[in-house]
Order: C-alpha cells, then sequence, then structure tokens
C-alpha cells in the first residue's frame, strides 16, 4: 500500500515540565470523561483500576526534611519501537492486530473489537500503560447519558490505553479537509483532553516533526540517531529533557522535562557509576 | 485399516498443513473476538450535533468558567473556558468531572419529608405548606428569632434572599460555614476595619512565604492559584512553604520549612520582631499604623525573640533570620496565610500575624503583594418590608457570633434556641470538628430545612427537603472569592433542562415567602428567582449574560490602608492542641478530595493515590522515627481524646516526626458506594477548641497516639 502522505507524516507528541505538574490530577480525570473510561467501586488496587492517564509520584528516598517529591504522568509512550521504525513492543507482539502503529502519525493504535484479549501487549509494554477490562464497565443507572459518542465503550476481556485521544486528531484532520488543507493540521486544533486541562500547563503536545510547534522547539529532537545506541532516534537535545527507559530503543513521543537532577535519573535503571558518564551526553554526543 | 508408523505421520504432517494453510484459525480468532465483544448491555452513545455553551462551576468557591460540550441536549464533557478571567482555559479534576454530580443516581429527586426515620416523597405544593405553616406558628408565638440559617457564603444572590427572608421574617441568626473567604474578611476587619476582604497578588509576587497555604491543594480560586505558581518557573520568582509536611506546594516549593503544627503564629512573629528589631520594615507603610505598633514591637522584642521563637517552632533561629531579611529585601514579597485549603479551622492570631508582615514591609495594595478591597457589592436589593414582630426579633442578639458557636450554645441551651434551622450548601454534620456534638445540636431543633442536592449527612438529619437543582440546571450568580485579585461575577446556567423533580433554591425561597403571605410575601415580589436575579444584577446583567461573567474591578486598590495591630499588641496566646497523647494528629488537604459541603465524584476518588486509601481503609503519614514497630501499609490504631479508629500506615519521610497526618474529604456515610464508606472522617476524631479573643475554632489538630492493631 502506498502512504498517501508519505512526505507529510506527523509525529505527534508530548512533553511534560515535572517542575510545573503538581499532581493535581485534573489530567487523569479529563482523559476519564473525554474517553468513556468507566469506574468500579473500589478503584484502590491500582492493577486493575483502568488509568489511560496515570499520575505516579517519585521520591528521592531522602530522610526528613530533606525529602523531595515529584509528579509524573504517564500516558501510553506512543513507542515508535527500535529506530523509530513503527515496530513498538505492544505491536510487534499482537496477534491480532488489535494495536497498530501509524506511520502518518506516530499513534499507536487499540482496535477494541479486534482485541480478544491474550494480553501479551500488556506483557510487552515496558510502562505499564495498557490495562484489561476484568469487567463490564457499568455506569449507575442514568450515568450512562454523559457518554460521548466519540469513543466507543469497551467490553469485558479487551485491552485499553491513551491514544493520544484520536477522536481530537480525526476531527482535527476533518476540519484541515474542510478548509482546503489536507496536509496541514493546526496546531491548536489537535490536543489532547490532558493537555487542555492541566490548569498548570505542564503538558505540551503537538507535532514533533514540525520546527514551528511549541513541544519541538521545547524538545529539540536530534535528527539522527544516538551514535552510542543505534536503536535510538530522536533523543532530545536538551539535556534537562529525557524520556523514560530511553536506552531501551522503544523511543517514546512523551518526553519529559525537569530541572532536578534526582527527577531524570529515574527515568531509567543505571548501574552504579553509569549516570555519572551519561548524565551530561544527552543528545550532545551526536555529529560533535 | 490398519495403521502403521508411515501412514500415522503422514496424516499428522498432512494435518497440521492443512490447519496451518487453512483459513480456520484466523476465522476463529476473529470469530471468537466478535463473539465475546458484542454485549447488549455494553452502551452505545448516542450520536448527534456537537454544540458547546458557556457557563461557571460552583462546586467551589474558585468560580471557574466552563465550557460544556454537549451532543444535541445531552452534556458530555465540562473543559476549562478559554479567556475567562478567572481560570483562563485551565480546570481542577472536581470540576472536569461535574457531569457525575449532575447524573448521580444518589441525588434527591423529589421533596422528601421525615416519618419516623425515614423519607417519605411529598409534593411541592405540600412540602412549601409544610414550611409554612411551621414558620407561622413561629411568628404567632412571637418568637420569629428562633430561625436560624446555615449557608456556605456571605456573598451572591442566594445568600441574599435566605438573608432577607430571615430578616423579613424578623430574625438575625444567618450564619455562614467556615471558608478562605471568611477568614480573610474577620482579618481584615481586625487589622484594616470592617467591610473589606483581602486579596494577594500571586501572579506578580517575587517573594511569596506561605504559612501552610496549599495554593496548589486547592487554596483560593485553585486554578487561579495553579497558574499563578506555574508561572513562578519563567518568572523567576519564589516560594517558601511552612508547614509540618511535605505537601505538595512544599514539594513544588523553592523551600520547604517543616515547622511544629499550631506554632505558625509564633514563626511570623518572631519574623516580624527580626524585621523590627533590624530595621527592615519599609518605613512608609508603618505610618499607616494606628498605634500599638510599639506596644507590639515591645512584646515581640519580649516574647519573640529568635532563640524563643527557634524554641517554640522547631525552626533553626539562623533560618529564621534568613528568611525575614528575604522576605522584607525581596522586590515583591508576600506572605500568605490561611493552611491547606484555607477552609479549615484557624486562629485569629496566625491570620493577623502573617498578615502584619505584609503591613510591615509596605506590600499592602502594591503590585506582586497583598491588596485589601472592599465587599464585592453588586446586588442591588429593594428595601425589605418589616412589621413589629420583624423588627423586634431581628434586632436580638445572635445567638453565635460564628456558625460553631451558635452549635455550641444550642448544645448547652436547656430550653429550645432554635425551632427551625435553614440549611443550603453547607454539610455541618460532615465538615465541622466534633460531628456527633453537631449532630446532637441538630436533634435539639425541632425543625430542619435543607436545600440539598444529595442526601448527604446534614440531609439526613432534615425533617423536609427542598433539592435543589445542580449548578448544570439553574441560573446564578458567582462571586469569585478567596484571595483572587480580580473582582469577577460569573453567571452559571443551565445547560439541560432540570433532570428530576427538583427547583432552583430561590424559587424555593419565593414560594416559601408568598405563602408565609403579609410583608414576607411583599419583600419577595418577584414571580421566579430568574426575574430576581436579573433585576437584583440589572447594573451588570448585559455582561453577565451576553460574556457569561463582569468584571468589577480588574487592578489593584490605589488608595493605602490604616493598620491596627491592637490584636496582636495584646499577646494572645497561641493555642495548644486538646488531650495528653505525645503525637500530634493533622489533617491534610488533598487535591483530589472535596472536603467542604460537595462530596467527591466518583472519578475524584478513582485517582486517589493508594497510599491515602486502600480498599476501604484510610492510610495515614507518618515519619519512620515516630512509627516505632509499626509496619509500612500495617494496620494501626490511632486513638484520639475524641475517640479510636482503625487505619493503614504510611511510612513517609515527608511528615515532621510527632505528627501524624490524615487526609480529609474521606469517611462519608450516605449512600453512594463509588464515594461513601471509605476511610474516616477526620472531623469525628478531632474537637473544637476556641480561640478566647475571636470565638473562632482554631483547632489545628489533636493530641493523638498511634499503636500496632
Amino acid at each position: 500500500m502506498v502512504q498517501e502522505n508519505h512526505n507529510s507524516a506527523y509525529k505527534f507528541g508530548m512533553v511534560i515540565d515535572l517542575d510545573k505538574c503538581t499532581g493535581c490530577g485534573s489530567c487523569m480525570v479529563s482523559c476519564m470523561a473525554e474517553n468513556n473510561v468507566p469506574f468500579k467501586e473500589d478503584e484502590t488496587n491500582k492493577k486493575d483500576s483502568i488509568t489511560w492517564m496515570r499520575v505516579y509520584k517519585l521520591t528521592n528516598d531522602k530522610p526528613f526534611p530533606d525529602t523531595e517529591v515529584v509528579y509524573m504522568p504517564r500516558p501510553c509512550q506512543q513507542c515508535g519501537g527500535k529506530g523509530d521504525h513503527g515496530h513498538s513492543p505492544c505491536v510487534s507482539v499482537c496477534p491480532a492486530v488489535a494495536t497498530d502503529y501509524g506511520y502518518d502519525t506516530g499513534i499507536v493504535s487499540q482496535i477494541y473489537t479486534r482485541c480478544f484479549g491474550c494480553r501479551y501487549c500488556m506483557g510487552a509494554c515496558p510502562y505499564h500503560a495498557r490495562y484489561f477490562n476484568w469487567w463490564d464497565p457499568k455506569w449507575p443507572e442514568g450515568m450512562e447519558k454523559y457518554l460521548s459518542p466519540n469513543v466507543s465503550p469497551r467490553m469485558r476481556g479487551v485491552v485499553e490505553k491513551c491514544s493520544f485521544c484520536y477522536h481530537r486528531y480525526q476531527a482535527a484532520r476533518d476540519k484541515a479537509y474542510a478548509h482546503g488543507n489536507k496536509d496541514h493540521i493546526k496546531e491548536e486544533d489537535y490536543q489532547t483532553a490532558c493537555t487542555t486541562a492541566c490548569p498548570a500547563g505542564a503538558i505540551v503536545f503537538g507535532d514533533l516533526n514540525n520546527p514551528a510547534h511549541e513541544v519541538h522547539q521545547i524538545v529539540k529532537p536530534d535528527p539522527h540517531p544516538d551514535p552510542r545506541n543505534k536503536h535510538v532516534a530522536g533523543k532530545s537535545r536538551n539535556p534537562k529533557i529525557f524520556r523514560l527507559l530511553e536506552r531501551l530503543g522503544t523511543n517514546p513521543k512523551v518526553y519529559y522535562l525537569s530541572e532536578r537532577e534526582w527527577v531524570r535519573k529515574q527515568g531509567d535503571n543505571y548501574l552504579e557509576g553509569e549516570w555519572e558518564k551519561i548524565k551530561n551526553h544527552h543528545g550532545k554526543a551526536s555529529h560533535g | 485399516m490398519k495403521v502403521d508408523r508411515r501412514s500415522f505421520l503422514g496424516l499428522g504432517i498432512g494435518a497440521v498443513a492443512g490447519i496451518a494453510v487453512s483459513p480456520m484459525g484466523m476465522k476463529l480468532t476473529d470469530d471468537s473476538a466478535i463473539w465475546t465483544q458484542n454485549w447488549p448491555w455494553t452502551p452505545v452513545p448516542v450520536d448527534g450535533k456537537v454544540n458547546y455553551e458557556k457557563s461557571v462551576c460552583s462546586l467551589c468557591p474558585g468560580s471557574c468558567g466552563i465550557s460544556v460540550r454537549k451532543i444535541d441536549n445531552r452534556p458530555v464533557k465540562i473543559e476549562g473556558l478559554a479567556d475567562h478571567p478567572v481560570n483562563d482555559g485551565g480546570a481542577c479534576l472536581h470540576g472536569i468531572a461535574g457531569l457525575q454530580y449532575l447524573y448521580d443516581p444518589a441525588r434527591i429527586k423529589t421533596p422528601l419529608k421525615k416519618n419516623g426515620a425515614n423519607f417519605e416523597k411529598i409534593s411541592w405544593n405540600d412540602a412549601i405548606e409544610l414550611v409554612a405553616e411551621k414558620l407561622s406558628n413561629m411568628r404567632e408565638k412571637g418568637s420569629p428569632e428562633k430561625l436560624a440559617c446555615i449557608t456556605d457564603k456571605e456573598q451572591g444572590s442566594v445568600s441574599g434572599l435566605f438573608k432577607r427572608l430571615l430578616k423579613t421574617f424578623g430574625s438575625p441568626e444567618f450564619y455562614t460555614m467556615p471558608s478562605l473567604e471568611s477568614y480573610l474578611e474577620i482579618t481584615a476587619s481586625a487589622l484594616h476595619g470592617k467591610g473589606k476582604t483581602i486579596a494577594f497578588d500571586l501572579e506578580n509576587a517575587s517573594f511569596v512565604l506561605s504559612f501552610g497555604a496549599g495554593i496548589i491543594e486547592g487554596w483560593g480560586s485553585p486554578v487561579s492559584c495553579f497558574k499563578a505558581n506555574a508561572s513562578r518557573k519563567t518568572r523567576h520568582a519564589q516560594l517558601y512553604q511552612i508547614e509540618p509536611r511535605l505537601s505538595n506546594t512544599a514539594a513544588n516549593a523553592d523551600r520547604w520549612i517543616p515547622v511544629k503544627p499550631g506554632s505558625e503564629a509564633d514563626l511570623a512573629l518572631g519574623i516580624s520582631s527580626v524585621i523590627l528589631k533590624n530595621n527592615l520594615f519599609d518605613s512608609n507603610a508603618t505610618s499607616n499604623f494606628k498605634g500599638d505598633l510599639n506596644k507590639l514591637a515591645a512584646v515581640l522584642q519580649k516574647d519573640y525573640s529568635l532563640a524563643k521563637t527557634a524554641k517554640i517552632t522547631g525552626v533553626k533561629p539562623d533560618d529564621i533570620k534568613k528568611i525575614a531579611t528575604l522576605f522584607a529585601k525581596a522586590e515583591m514579597p508576600v506572605a500568605v496565610f490561611g493552611k491547606g485549603r484555607g477552609d479549615g479551622a484557624q486562629s485569629l492570631k496566625e491570620l493577623a500575624a502573617v498578615h502584619t508582615l505584609n503591613c510591615l514591609v509596605g506590600n499592602i495594595n502594591k503590585k506582586g503583594g497583598a491588596f485589601v478591597k472592599p465587599n464585592n457589592q453588586y446586588l442591588e436589593f429593594p428595601d425589605v418590608a418589616m412589621d413589629s414582630i420583624a423588627k423586634t426579633g431581628f434586632g436580638k442578639n445572635k445567638t453565635g457570633k460564628y456558625v460553631n458557636q451558635f452549635f455550641e450554645e444550642v448544645n448547652r441551651s436547656s430550653q429550645s434556641l432554635i425551632e427551625a434551622l435553614f440549611i443550603y450548601n453547607a454539610n455541618p454534620c460532615y465538615t465541622l470538628h466534633d460531628t456527633k456534638k453537631i449532630k446532637k445540636a441538630l436533634d435539639k431543633i425541632p425543625f430542619i430545612v435543607s436545600f440539598s442536592s444529595f442526601l448527604d449527612e446534614t440531609a439526613m438529619e432534615a425533617d423536609v427537603i427542598l433539592p435543589s437543582h445542580t449548578f448544570m440546571e439553574r441560573f446564578e450568580d458567582v462571586p469569585s472569592s478567596g484571595g483572587l485579585v480580580k473582582t469577577v461575577v460569573g453567571l452559571t446556567r443551565p445547560v439541560i433542562r432540570p433532570l428530576f423533580n427538583t427547583k432552583t433554591p430561590g424559587d424555593s425561597l419565593i414560594l416559601i415567602a408568598k405563602a408565609l403571605k403579609g410583608n414576607i410575601a411583599k419583600s419577595f415580589p418577584w414571580t421566579t428567582y430568574d426575574k430576581c436575579l436579573e433585576s437584583l444584577t440589572s447594573r451588570i446583567w448585559n455582561s453577565l449574560s451576553e460574556d457569561g461573567f463582569a468584571v468589577l474591578s480588574n487592578g489593584m486598590p490605589g488608595d493605602s490602608q490604616p493598620v491596627d495591630v491592637s490584636f496582636l499588641a495584646k499577646n494572645p496566646a497561641s493555642l495548644k492542641a486538646q488531650g495528653n497523647y505525645d503525637l500530634t494528629l493533622i489533617p491534610i488537604d488533598n487535591m483530589r478530595l472535596m472536603s467542604a459541603a460537595t462530596a467527591s465524584s466518583p472519578f475524584a476518588v478513582k485517582t486517589v493515590s493508594d497510599s491515602v486509601l486502600k480498599g476501604k481503609d484510610i492510610v495515614v503519614e507518618i515519619n519512620p522515627l515516630t512509627a516505632k514497630g509499626l509496619k509500612n501499609r500495617g494496620f494501626a490504631v490511632l486513638t484520639t481524646p475524641m475517640g479510636k479508629t482503625r487505619v493503614k500506615v504510611n511510612i513517609n519521610e515527608g511528615m515532621m516526626p510527632g505528627v501524624i497526618g490524615m487526609v480529609t474529604g474521606l469517611g462519608h456515610t450516605f449512600d453512594n458506594k463509588y464515594v461513601s464508606n471509605k476511610g474516616v472522617n477526620i472531623n469525628d476524631l478531632i474537637g473544637q477548641v476556641i480561640e478566647p479573643d475571636s470565638g473562632l475554632d482554631a483547632a489545628f489538630g489533636i493530641k493523638a497516639s498511634i499503636s500496632k492493631a
């Protein structure tokens, strides 16, 4: 099949400023309300609590009063896979092609009616971004009236995850078509529900391929692969910006920004002494 | 037929090859997906035309503008409204979850009347008649002052109508629940004179010294505070957070200064003492001080020397000195008060001590400082008609100055002080300290009318419930409050036709007034609340109805303000926590849990961490040094002078040793399995401690002990 808009592929991504994030939870609720995520009586077993966007609490583990805490929102990382060629960990293992990589957007899809619940993808995802519907979703009587027609409610037995609010992309694309400029979706026309909800403005979303977009200007993705690890592409040239488990070569499209070194260090597992060698080489090592 | 080895293998290989090339596998996989995923009970949301409506959220005093996305007539999502003067786009999780309140099956769907222990449904006519009959009897007996009313706030037309009804009826007993706004007015009244409130210019301040104010925990107008806080990074402004626990605000601050619980006022006075002693104050500003500054200075030099303050607060003398110097020399410093969300118990000593810092460094009514401005006045009520019964009743003294004293007096009195009580948008049986005592007081009031939309703890105690529309179904003016610099009035409007047999609270009041006839009916000449609102706000109605808001004042007040520190100069004592145990239990305000009249939504409860709520157990925070013998995530028994409860333990370095932290907003007991019967209500465990000089409940916590379960 010919890639229709090969020259103008988008690569949607986000950067989250962890210094601004307050852990308030607006992104989580906005996501749930936007995407018809259900709720049940007890949601305190976080392993079966479906939260496409989940806010983690990180701490520096220092004793009182030197303790520090930072919150880290975690949507689906929309991995590009090794070398950013679209072989995301979950896509590679799905036997039903229920999850696929969108070469035109960089978004990893999830088609609920194709999924038969084998959960290989959940095992493959290094970020715990995927959730399984162990039960049928149930809304208290009358509450199903607030469900949005843009996202189908899921049924028992399928896996679901963040889609970067794909229906908002579709709406923006329709709008662009209607305005006769099908290859140009405006930055403000496609923003995810978590981004628009964040009261601290900690999340910036847009096209990582478009230098005019704020997310590109903040991240400054390196156009060349990391010379020390050819699987890693699009590393940020800002030393304060990192991705989770970056050295795995999953190439997530979610970047994190923090002024605090201990926070950046928690983005991966380092052997003793390894961090010292690596910390100043963010994106600088390539091509001088 | 004989099966030999060769034919067996041949058949086997043939079968494998056959299965591999046949489409059966794929077909079965596909079919199983189809069979297992098409259930008639999975809802299919109805599609329709997308449209948006503007309104204002009134779940908390924040008054943020919201945009409601609708499919035809059906609201499906609430988002922050861009370009609204309060929140400009962002929204908090509670507002976004607003539709869960609208569609909550636990809503009160029709007027109810208590019959024994249960409620029975009655018609609106019967309900209004019942209320009117009880009230008429009181007036006939000549004791109209035995009607009391509790609402959430002083401002706004609905509270205005409640006050008006009481006045024309003949009772002075109007109370509001404690809120940050009420504390701002009390502080302004003590230091600057009556009829004023205080705002903090957090957007511009270069150095924010916060005495436990949860700037990103729901304090003030939350979204506006989130924005101001996030902009600190680009403005290079600093935030120093003073409190016993590493709250989210403390974690986000440039520096966290742990302080012993309840000694915040002493630290503020210690800092003032350094500022006065080292001549760091603004001499122009001190000329606004009306008397008593010298007396205060003498008190401070004597009782709040560096060494003494350090001993009381646990903050090192060098740090106190450093903070004082940084604060006084900062270009635009501001000191902020109101622990947590600012709506819990507070002492006037603390409020006044912190605000005195602002007065000393001369940042009153200056950019980036504290603004002292007149109270919101935008409603134009016509005169109230009062007969002689009303005049006599209205002229009597109030039972208590504040709502907590009111309940105290009702409990204490042997005769029936109050015969009827109206409660609107308040849940004292849940939000005030010592909930048992509050319930006991309500038991002594023979006739309680609740205007609640939900059958919450206080509504359960009512005799008649006149259920109100939720904020999605009605018009109402929503004045901004809680320390916001701009003075804005927003307009909440119906985005959907009422789902149930409920009414706008204003309409319920108009009906009651009409049923009471005479002067009372004459004082409520409007046919409906909506008409009433339009005429009360006629000055700004065009702007309200077109833009959804009206900005009454944008900038800072220009005038200088007199400062009266006589309250502090009397050297009021700091209050101690009640009890004799070794540890101190303090409340934790968590952004993800509502702890005022409105309970949290199912979505909000879902986001709560499992280190705060696990199953049905509340998890308390405790420092490893204090948690001797306790296991992390293990069970423990927490004891205070008020009672005992089983809790789980979260051993946490972000808690000061000697202190136990418990989240507010859990432990509801009404009928909603997603929200209620989870954890305990901290207000069951803390008793009132009244500050003698102000009459405020100032219990910052209570002494407690914890042991292995």
